[in-house]
C-alpha cells in the first residue's frame, strides 16, 4: 500500500466536496475491494474519503411499494433485515450468499454496485428488479446504470446515496458459484411484476451484468420453469476462463433461470 | 497411570489451549531487538537472462540498510541450495542438477524467482526501495508443457534437453514377458494435477547474527531444523554447525512444503551479518503461491496385463514428473524412490517396470507434498485397477480381492518388502460400512431425481516410517533417516522428552507425552516434549513421511527403556536388593517377592542425590538418549470408498458418503489419528475436486490467489465414516505404521473412480470441477446416443 491522505466526512455533501478537491481521491465504503487492491499496490488513490462516518447513508425502509436501502448498508444487514425478508426475500437471500461473514459485515450495497464487478451478485438484482440508483446528483435507472465490466454511469465525483427497489410479485436469485472465489460463475435473478418479467444474468457476460432476452421471452408467455425447456442462450459475448468456457456459462444460464423460477414460485 | 491418558486413549491435545487462545509463538510472532525487514524482488518473467541489474537508486532510498544480489552471495562464497538425493539415469550417469543460487546469478527461471533482496528499517521501505531497482531482462521462451520441454529453450546449461534424469526401476524383460502372455491389457493415461500446499502459516524467517559470540540464529518455519542447519552449514556455507542455531518454533502446518531449505531463510541469516541487524521476512500469500515448493504434477501412461482369470500378470508405467525450475531439497526422490516402489499397491503383481523422466520447466520447484510420490502411485494403481475391473466386467471389490497379496512378508518386484497386512479385512469392513450391497438401489433412486450416482474404491498402500538409513543411502539419499530422542528425568521425577521429530500440527506434545507417561507410570502432565531447537535437541531428522510415530516414538521408547534400566540400578542400591530382583511396573520399582518399592520420582531423586551408591560404581543422574534406525519401512494400508451424486445439468459433484477403513497398526491416540485421517481426506478431495495449479503458456501462475485456486472448505466435504483394522507393524517396537498421509493418498482415486462410474467413461480429469464433470457428462451423453 502506498501512502494516502485520509478524510472522514460527516455528510454526503462534505464527501462530495472532498472528492472534488482531491484529484485521484476515492470514496471508501466497506473496503472489501478497494483495500485489497491498494495493498497489492494495484490502486494508489491520493486520498480516501471514508463514507463510514457520513450520516444518513445506511438503513433499510419500505416506502410504499419500494424497498429503499442506503448505500452504506452492509450485506449482513440486508440479509437479516425483517423488512427485506418480508417484502423482497430474494434480495435478502442474495445478500446472505455474498462472500463470507467478514465480507458481509463490511461490504456495502453501494460499494458493490459502484464497483460493478462482472461477477458480483447485487447488479443482477438491481437490473432484474428495475431498481433506481439515487446519487448525490440524480436518479439513475438500472437499465442505464451498468455500462460494462467495472464501468457504470457514475460520473466523476458522483456518490451513490441509496438504491430503491420496486417490490416484485415474484422473484428469486440462483447463483452458481465459482468454486474458488465463490463469486458468481453464473448468477440469474428472475423477477416478475405484473406482466413484466425480467431475467438478469451476472458472472457470465464479458461486459458485466445483462438481461437474457431468450429467458425473458420464454417466461413472458408463462412464468414457469417448463417454459425454459429447450431455451438456448448464445455463448457469444460470454466470458471464458479456466473455470468455465463460454459454452458452459451459456448452458448454465437457463439451468439457473429454471431453478430461480421454481424457487420464486415455491414462495 | 490412568487409563484416561494411557496409550490408546483419546487424550485431548495438550497444545490446543495455547493455540486456540492465541498464545502460540510462530516465527512471525517473534521480534528481535533492532530487527530490520527483508523484501525480495522477484522475477515477473518465467524465463529471462538478466542483462543489467541496477540497484543504485534502491540503495539510497529511505531506510535502506542494504540491497544484496547474487553477486554478493558469490563474493561471500555462499553456495547454492542443494538437492539432497542423487538419482542415476538408466545408463548409470548422475542426474543433471543445475545450480540453484539463493539470489539470481544472471538468469531467472520462474515467476517468483529471487532477483535481489532489499533490507530496510521497515517492510514498507524495503518494498518501496525495491521498486527503484532497475532490471533489464532479456525474456526467453517459457517452458511450461512437459511434453514439449525437450525441444524447448534450455533452462539450465547442464540439461540442454530439460531432462533432469531418465530413470527406471523393475525388470523390463520379465515385464515384457508377462505382457506377451496377457489375455487382456488395460491401458490408461493420467495426469496427476499440480498442487500448491497452502499451509495456514506462510513461510517466515529471522536471521540474527550475534557479533559478540559469532553465532548465527535462524528462526524459521521448518519441519526439520537440524536438516536446515546441516544444509546451511555443510553445503551453503553460512557458518559451521556450532556457530549456527536453528529454531523452528510453533509452525502452522507444513504438509511437506516446510521440509525444504529455501532461498529466503538462507538470505536472511547471511544478510543479518552483512547489515549488522536481525533480518526478518514473512511471506505474503502471493509469495507463498509463487515460491513454496509445489506438489505432484505427473503425466503417466500405464498398462496392466491380465490373464484369462483376471489375475494381474504385470504392470508397465511411464511417467513424466515436473520438477520445476530448480531441484528443491528432496525433489529428485519424490517421483522416483517415493513413487515407483509403491506401484505394486496391495496387489500380487509378479512383474513391474517403471520409467520416470524428471523434467525441468520454468515453474516453481516441485517437491514432497503430503504423501509425496505415494499419492501419485496410488492414483495410478487404483485408477488402472478400477478400469481393468470394468473392462473385464468384474465387480471392482471382487477384482481387488482376487488380486490382493494374502501372505506376508511379501517381496514386491519394486524394492519393497511388506511385513504385514490384511487387505481383505479392510475391504470387508469397508463394504459393510458403505452398505455396498444396496448401492444399485441408491443409484436407481438418484436416477429418478435426475442425478448420476457412482461409487469408487481406493485400496491404498503407503510406505511410511521413513526410513532405514543404509537402504536409503544405497538409493542415493544424502542423509540417514533415523531419529533421536533423549529423556531427561528431573530430580523429582518429572520428565522432558527431547525429540528430533518436529510437530507442526501433528500433536506430538500430546502423543509423545502419552507414550512416555504410560511407560514410566507417571502423570501425563509431568511430561514435557521439547523439539525444534538445535541448541536443545542434539540432532534429529524432523517430521515428514509419517515417520514421527514409527521412527520418532521408537527412539523415545528406546531411551525410556534405558531410563528404566538405569532406574533399576539406582533402585537396587536404594532398596538394598540385587539389580536382577528389581521390577518396574505401574510407575514403581519394587523388589520381587517383597513389599519393598519406590515410586519412579523417588528413584529419580536417589539418582540425583547419589547418597545410596558410590559415584564410581554408578554414575549419578537420570538421563538417557537413543538413536533409532528402522529396519524397514512401515506399510499402512486401507480401503476408502467414495459415493458421489452428480448433477448432470451443472456438473456439480456431491460426495454423499465416505467410508475410510485404515490399518495403521497400533494407535497411540485415536482422536488424533482420526483428525489426521480427516485432514488427509480433505486434502485428497481437494486434489480430486478442487485444487489445481495452472500456469499459462507464458509461465505466469494463473492460480496465484484464492480467487482462482480452490482450497477445500468444510462445506465441500461430507461427514466421514471411519473404521480401523489393525495388523501391528512387525519391524518397530510399538507396532505403529503411521497415519499422517493416508487420507491424501487414498482419496483422489476413490473420488475419480466414483465419478467415472457415475458418468460411464474414464475421461475425467483432476480437479473434477463442475465444469470438467459437465464436459464429461456431455461426452458420456454423446457416447450413449451413439450406442
Ligand atoms: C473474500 C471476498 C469475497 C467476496 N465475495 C463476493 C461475492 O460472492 N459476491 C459479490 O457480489 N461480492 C463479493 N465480494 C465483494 C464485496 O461484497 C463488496 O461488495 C465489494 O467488495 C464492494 O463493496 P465495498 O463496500 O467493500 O466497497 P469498497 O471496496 O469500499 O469500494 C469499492 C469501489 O466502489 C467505490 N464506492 C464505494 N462506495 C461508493 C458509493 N457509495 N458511491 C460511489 N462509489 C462508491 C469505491 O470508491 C471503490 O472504487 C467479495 C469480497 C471479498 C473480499
Amino acid at each position: 500500500m502506498y501512502a494516502f491522505n485520509y478524510h472522514a466526512p460527516k455528510t454526503v455533501r462534505q464527501a462530495a466536496t472532498l472528492l472534488a478537491k482531491n484529484e485521484d481521491g476515492k470514496v471508501l465504503a466497506g473496503g472489501q475491494t478497494l483495500l485489497p487492491t491498494m495493498k497489492q499496490r494495484l490502486a494508489s488513490p491520493s486520498a480516501l474519503i471514508d463514507l463510514n462516518h457520513a450520516e444518513g447513508m445506511s438503513g433499510i425502509e419500505q416506502k410504499g411499494r419500494n424497498i429503499v436501502i442506503g448505500a452504506m448498508t452492509r450485506h449482513a444487514d440486508v440479509a437479516t433485515s425483517a423488512v427485506v425478508k418480508n417484502a423482497l426475500p430474494a434480495l435478502a437471500a442474495l445478500a446472505g450468499g455474498i462472500g463470507d461473514p467478514a465480507v458481509r459485515n463490511r461490504g456495502t450495497i453501494g460499494g458493490s454496485i459502484a464497483n460493478n464487478d462482472p461477477a458480483a451478485d447485487y447488479p443482477s438484482a438491481v437490473l432484474a428488479l428495475g431498481a433506481t440508483i439515487v446519487t448525490n446528483k440524480r436518479k439513475i435507472a438500472a437499465d442505464d446504470f451498468f455500462q460494462g465490466m467495472f464501468a457504470t454511469a457514475l460520473e466523476e465525483g458522483e456518490i451513490i446515496v441509496k438504491v430503491s427497489f420496486p417490490i416484485p410479485s415474484k422473484a428469486a436469485y440462483e447463483k452458481f458459484p465459482n468454486p474458488a472465489s465463490r463469486y458468481a460463475l453464473v448468477g440469474v435473478f428472475v423477477a416478475k411484476k405484473g406482466a413484466d418479467v425480467r431475467v438478469a444474468v451476472t458472472g457470465a457476460g464479458s461486459n458485466g451484468v445483462f438481461r437474457s432476452k431468450e429467458c425473458e421471452a420464454a417466461l413472458a408467455a408463462r412464468f414457469n420453469a417448463k417454459s425454459l425447456d429447450g431455451v438456448k442462450v448464445s455463448a457469444s459475448g460470454l466470458n471464458a476462463d479456466m473455470h468455465a468456457s463460454a459454452d458452459y456459462r451459456a448452458h448454465l444460464i437457463p439451468v439457473m433461470a429454471k431453478r430461480a423460477v421454481d424457487k420464486a414460485l415455491a414462495k | 497411570m490412568s487409563a484416561k491418558t494411557g496409550v490408546g486413549a483419546p487424550v485431548l491435545r495438550k497444545e490446543d489451549f495455547r493455540f486456540i487462545t492465541g498464545k502460540g509463538q510462530y516465527t512471525d510472532d517473534i521480534n528481535r531487538q533492532d530487527q530490520a525487514h527483508a523484501y525480495f524482488l522477484r522475477s515477473p518473467h518465467a524465463h529471462a537472462t538478466i542483462k543489467k541489474l541496477d540497484i543504485s537508486a534502491a540503495k539510497s532510498a529511505p531506510g535502506v540498510l542494504g540491497v544484496l544480489t547474487g553477486d554478493d552471495l558469490a563474493a561471500d562464497k555462499i553456495g547454492g541450495l542443494i538437492c539432497g538425493w542423487m538419482i542415476h539415469n538408466k545408463d548409470g550417469s548422475p542426474m543433471k542438477a543445475g545450480a540453484h543460487p539463493a539470489l539470481a546469478q544472471g538468469k531467472v527461471r520462474y515467476v517468483g524467482d529471487h532477483v535481489a533482496v532489499v533490507i530496510a528499517d521497515t517492510y514498507a521501505q524495503a518494498k518501496d526501495a525495491a521498486e527503484k531497482i532497475v532490471v533489464d531482462y532479456q525474456v526467453l521462451p517459457a517452458v511450461v508443457d512437459m511434453n514439449k520441454a525437450k525441444s524447448s529453450a534450455a533452462i539450465h546449461d547442464v540439461a540442454p534437453d530439460n531432462v533432469v534424469y531418465d530413470w527406471h526401476l523393475g525388470d523390463k524383460a520379465a515385464t515384457d514377458a508377462a505382457f506377451s502372455k496377457a489375455k487382456h491389457v488395460t491401458k490408461i493415461d493420467l495426469v496427476n494435477n499440480r498442487l500448491i500446499p497452502n499451509a495456514m502459516e506462510p513461510r517466515a524467517a529471522i536471521g540474527d547474527f550475534d557479533a559478540g559470540t559469532g553465532v548465527y540464529t535462524l528462526y524459521t518455519t521448518s519441519q526439520n531444523p537440524h536438516v536446515a542447519r546441516l544444509v546451511l552449514s555443510a553445503f551453503v556455507g553460512i557458518a559451521p554447525e556450532h556457530k549456527l542455531r536453528v529454531i523452528a518454533p510453533d509452525v502452522g502446518g507444513g504438509f511437506g512444503s516446510k521440509i525444504f531449505i529455501y532461498a529466503e531463510e538462507t538470505v536472511c541469516v547471511w544478510a543479518s551479518k552483512k547489515v549488522g541487524r536481525p533480518v526478518k521476512w514473512t511471506a505474503d500469500r502471493t509469495e507463498a503461491f509463487l515460491s513454496d515448493a509445489h506438489g505432484r504434477d505427473h503425466i503417466s501412461h500405464a498398462e496392466l496385463a491380465l490373464d484369462d482369470k483376471g489375475k494381474i500378470l504385470g504392470l508397465r508405467v511411464q511417467t513424466k514428473a515436473n520438477l520445476g525450475a530448480y531441484l528443491s531439497t528432496f525433489s529428485s526422490c519424490v517421483p522416483t524412490y517415493l513413487y515407483a516402489p509403491l506401484l505394486s499397491g496391495q496387489y500380487d503383481i509378479p512383474a513391474i517396470y517403471v520409467e520416470v523422466e524428471g523434467i525441468y520447466t520454468t515453474t516453481a520447484p516441485v517437491d514432497a507434498y503430503r504423501g509425496a510420490g505415494r499419492p501419485e502411485a496410488t492414483f495410478l494403481v487404483e485408477r488402472i485397477i478400477e478400469k481393468a475391473a470394468r473392462e473385464t466386467g468384474t465387480d471392482p471389490a471382487t477384482f481387488r480381492r482376487k488380486n490382493f497379496i494374502k501372505s506376508f512378508p511379501h517381496q514386491t518386484p519394486v524394492i519393497m518388502a511388506y511385513d504385514t497386512g490384511n487387505y481383505t479385512a479392510s475391504l470387508d469392513l469397508a463394504l459393510e460400512m458403505a452398505d455396498y450391497k444396496n448401492f444399485a438401489k441408491r443409484k436407481k433412486d438418484s436416477a429418478k431425481n435426475g442425478k448420476l450416482r457412482g461409487i469408487g474404491f481406493s485400496a491404498y498402500i503407503e510406505a511410511c516410517g521413513i526410513a532405514p538409513s543404509a537402504a536409503v543411502g544405497s538409493l542415493g539419499a544424502g542423509v540417514g533417516l533415523w531419529e533421536s530422542a533423549e529423556i531427561r528425568v528431573n530430580p523429582v521425577g518429572t520428565v522432558e522428552v527431547l525429540t528430533g521429530s518436529h510437530s507442526h500440527g501433528q500433536g506430538h506434545e500430546t502423543t509423545f507425552a502419552q507414550l512416555v507417561a504410560d511407560r514410566l507410570g507417571i502423570d501425563i502432565d509431568s511430561v514435557a516434549v521439547v523439539h525444534g531447537d538445535t541448541d536443545k535437541v542434539q540432532f534429529g531428522m524432523g517430521t515428514y513421511g509419517s515417520r514421527s510415530g514409527a521412527v520418532g516414538m521408537s527412539a523415545i521408547v528406546k531411551a525410556v527403556d534405558k531410563v528404566i534400566a538405569k532406574g533399576k540400578k539406582v533402585a537396587a542400591y536404594a532398596l538394598e536388593a540385587a539389580e536382577k530382583d528389581i521390577q518396574f511396573k505401574d510407575g514403581r520399582f519394587s523388589v520381587a517377592g517383597t513389599d519393598k518399592s519406590l515410586a519412579f520420582g523417588e528413584v529419580a531423586l536417589q539418582a540425583y542425590i547419589a547418597h545410596k551408591f558410590n559415584g564410581q560404581d554408578l554414575e549419578p543422574g537420570l538421563k538417557e538418549g537413543a538413536f533409532y534406525d528402522p529396519t524397514n519401512f512401515t506399510f499402512p494400508s486401507g480401503v476408502h470408498i467414495c459415493e458421489v451424486e452428480i448433477d448432470p445439468d451443472t456438473g456439480t459433484t456431491d460426495i454423499v458418503k465416505w467410508t475410510a477403513v485404515d490399518d495403521f497398526g497400533n494407535v497411540i491416540n485415536p482422536m488424533i489419528v482420526e483428525g489426521q485421517v480427516h485432514g488427509g481426506i480433505a486434502q485428497g478431495v481437494g486434489q480430486a475436486l478442487l485444487e489445481g495449479a495452472h500456469y499459462n503458456a507464458d509461465g505466469q501462475l494463473v492460480t496465484a490467489s484464492y480467487m482462482d485456486y480452490t482450497m477445500p472448505r468444510a462445506d465441500d466435504l461430507p461427514s466421514f465414516d471411519i473404521g480401523m483394522t489393525n495388523t501391528p507393524c512387525t519391524t518397530n517396537p510399538l507396532g505403529i505404521k503411521g497415519c499422517g498421509e493416508a487420507g491424501a493418498i487414498a482419496a483422489p482415486p476413490a473420488v475419480i473412480n466414483a465419478i467415472t462410474d457415475a458418468v460411464g467413461h474414464e475421461d475425467v480429469p483432476m480437479p473434477a470441477t463442475p465444469y470438467a464433470v459437465w464436459q464429461a457428462c456431455q461426452k458420456g451423453a454423446r457416447k450413449l446416443a451413439a450406442e
